[in-house]
């Protein structure tokens, strides 16, 4: 039960953080070598060598926040926001050195002018415990509307 | 009416200025699309697409929805997605395989994969004495006019008479011939992954800007500045950062001044073809194995001569730009005056080695896909322009930079030395344009 209710926590404030924009937090959220990464195909097995929506490291995560926190990026200055809800969240494996393997639903509203979009789909997170808590080895998103065509496209990470 | 405002459409065009209706009036979007889009050749998709007999994919040619079909013999059709009996579309999904014939969801008319009758349930019974049967043309689905392909990639026209393909895509043939020299084994394979991207913008405002060299420096220095912060803190660390930050961070590095250098080529029919920046050609362990492998495949003097070719783009008009060096493709599907669709598309070097093709890929999911660091920026400017294309503030877009400059040789248009941002390409999509249009 402390576990269960450890892990909610922290998937709310992953969500909490991507919806204030609090984009370093969030960053912070993911292990040194932690990687966020959405699927261009749900059949896929690993992130490593194919066409991906996402398939960030720490790195490339810095170069997108540097972008949208750039005064130039154009796409970014319209009114733009985000409401993540997370749930249905079940801990589906347990390893001996604490690691965790969670599955979890998440439905993201996104308001753009004057345009509201829906996406919905499910978290796969790997978490390993640190001193500082839980961090992110992997988060694999998969959206049930990843492979319909884009009415433009994504800003920062769902 | 359209024709109380514009009587002669080649009025809209100058030189170097274009009417606004160009790009929002719905009359002309239509006839755009019988003039052009219906008639010349239109990329369809590569032959590995379908490998195997009974593949097929959908893909709009023009306002018409097709299929791209391997048949048994290995020949590739492409058919209009109906049933000839009554209008049916024939395949509903977007791809996949449709056995040893397509097979109607309504009333079970049978075809082979290449549009022929093949049966009708009762015929007999239901259709003796009747002019509809297998002897019937009309009974079978019908085939885009013509047909053809260049190193795998396959095109269609629906009109039956025109250049050929090669006579049509002239210089622009270096697109192809770049990207599959490219391979040690002369070829390269799909990879089976299509991003699609909607843009609130007409397709024009899409092809104008894959070759306006000025704009990288301005739009897209958001990105390239945050990607060379990271690529010098990265090359502090290890020494050496991957190629994929320099193609980012090169949309910075390279400043508006620079651009200028770079030269755009500008053929008959509207084909464009923008000279690289990027510096693909690093001296890193990797390239060096993959330049081994093209020695040994080519020859030492070939492997060079196939190497040193520094393009960035090759606009193929009106719907196809291609980035050889990278393999990968955007064709581009007018769905509306205000909305296009962009399939995009990656290819693997048959041959190459896996690093090669991992690099071309990094640059397709960070460039091309629907998370892009790049393009969210374009198709902001996008529907940007063409909200304010839309207004009654101006008549004109302009297409003035360095206008009369250009020199004139060979049957095709090159941007003069140090001109290399002058808005050639989009005059001279423009002029195939009206030739077009004129009908």
């Amino acid at each position: 039960m402390k576990t269960q209710h450890e892990v909610e926590q922290f998937l709310y404030r992953q969500a909490e953080l991507l919806d204030s924009k609090r984009w370093q937090d969030w960053i912070d959220l993911f292990a040194r070598d932690g990687v966020y990464w959405m699927p261009a195909d749900p059949a896929q097995k690993h992130w490593d060598g194919v066409p991906s929506i996402f398939a960030e490291d720490r790195n490339l995560m810095t170069v997108r926040m540097g972008r949208v926190l750039h005064p130039d990026a154009w796409s970014q200055r319209p009114l733009w926001g985000t409401n993540h809800v997370v749930s249905n969240v079940v801990i589906q494996k347990t390893s001996r050195n604490g690691d965790l393997e969670v599955r979890s639903r998440f439905h993201m509203m996104e308001l753009r002018r004057d345009d509201v979009r829906h996406f919905a789909g499910s978290y796969s997170h790997h978490l390993v415990k640190t001193k500082k808590g839980y961090r992110i080895k992997l988060q694999r998103v998969d959206m049930t509307n990843a492979q319909a065509a884009y009415d433009y496209v994504l800003q920062v990470w769902v | 009416m359209l024709q109380e405002r514009i009587a002669d459409l080649s009025k809209c065009v100058e030189p170097d200025r274009v009417r606004r209706e160009v790009y929002t009036e719905p009359q002309i979007f239509e006839l755009e699309m019988q003039r052009i889009h219906e008639r010349v050749w239109i990329y369809c998709g590569h032959e590995s697409q379908v490998a195997k007999p009974g593949d097929y994919y959908t893909v709009q040619v023009g306002r018409q929805p097709m299929l791209m079909v391997r048949g048994p013999d290995g020949s590739v059709s492409i058919l209009y997605n109906r049933c000839p009996h009554r209008g049916n579309m024939m395949c509903g999904d977007r791809h996949g395989n449709a056995g040893e014939f397509f097979r109607c969801s309504y009333h079970a008319w049978t075809f082979h994969h290449d549009g022929r009758l093949r049966s009708i349930p009762m015929m007999e019974s239901g259709y003796s004495g009747t002019r509809w049967g297998p002897d019937n043309p009309d009974c079978s689905m019908k085939r885009a006019a013509r047909v053809e392909s260049y190193r795998g990639f396959v095109f269609a026209s629906l009109a039956r008479d025109g250049p050929s393909l090669t006579e049509f895509l002239g210089a622009s043939r270096v697109a192809f011939d770049d990207m599959c020299d490219r391979a040690p084994g002369g070829e390269v394979e799909i990879v089976p992954n299509c991003f699609r991207v909607i843009q609130h913008s007409n397709w024009k405002i899409f092809l104008e800007n894959q070759l306006d060299a000025l704009h990288p420096s301005v739009v897209h220095q958001s990105t390239g500045r945050a990607a060379r912060d990271v690529e010098k803190a990265i090359e502090k660390k290890t020494g050496r950062a991957p190629l994929s930050y320099h193609m980012l961070s090169a949309f910075a590095t390279v400043t508006i001044d620079k651009w200028d250098v770079f030269q755009t080529f500008n053929h008959p029919h509207g084909h464009c073809i923008l000279g690289g920046y990027m510096g693909l050609r690093p001296k890193d362990p990797d390239t060096l194995a993959y330049e081994k492998i093209m020695q040994k495949a080519y020859g030492k003097q070939r492997a060079e001569q196939i190497l040193g070719v520094n393009i960035h783009h090759v606009l193929i008009y009106p719907g196809l730009s291609v980035q050889s060096p990278l393999q990968q493709l955007r064709a581009v599907r007018p769905l509306g005056v205000d909305r296009t669709l962009t399939e995009i598309w990656h290819f693997r070097l048959k041959g190459a080695p896996e690093a090669i093709y991992r690099r071309s890929l990094a640059y397709y999911n960070l460039v091309n896909s629907p998370a892009t660091l790049i393009n969210a920026d374009d198709l902001e400017n996008f529907w940007k322009c063409h909200q304010g294309l839309s207004s009654d503030g101006g008549d004109w877009v302009t297409f003035g930079r360095h206008y009369g400059r250009d020199i004139e040789k060979d049957g095709m248009v090159e941007t003069a030395p140090n001109c290399g941002t002058s808005e050639a390409p989009m005059r001279n999509q423009m002029k195939a344009w009206v030739q077009y249009m004129r009908g």
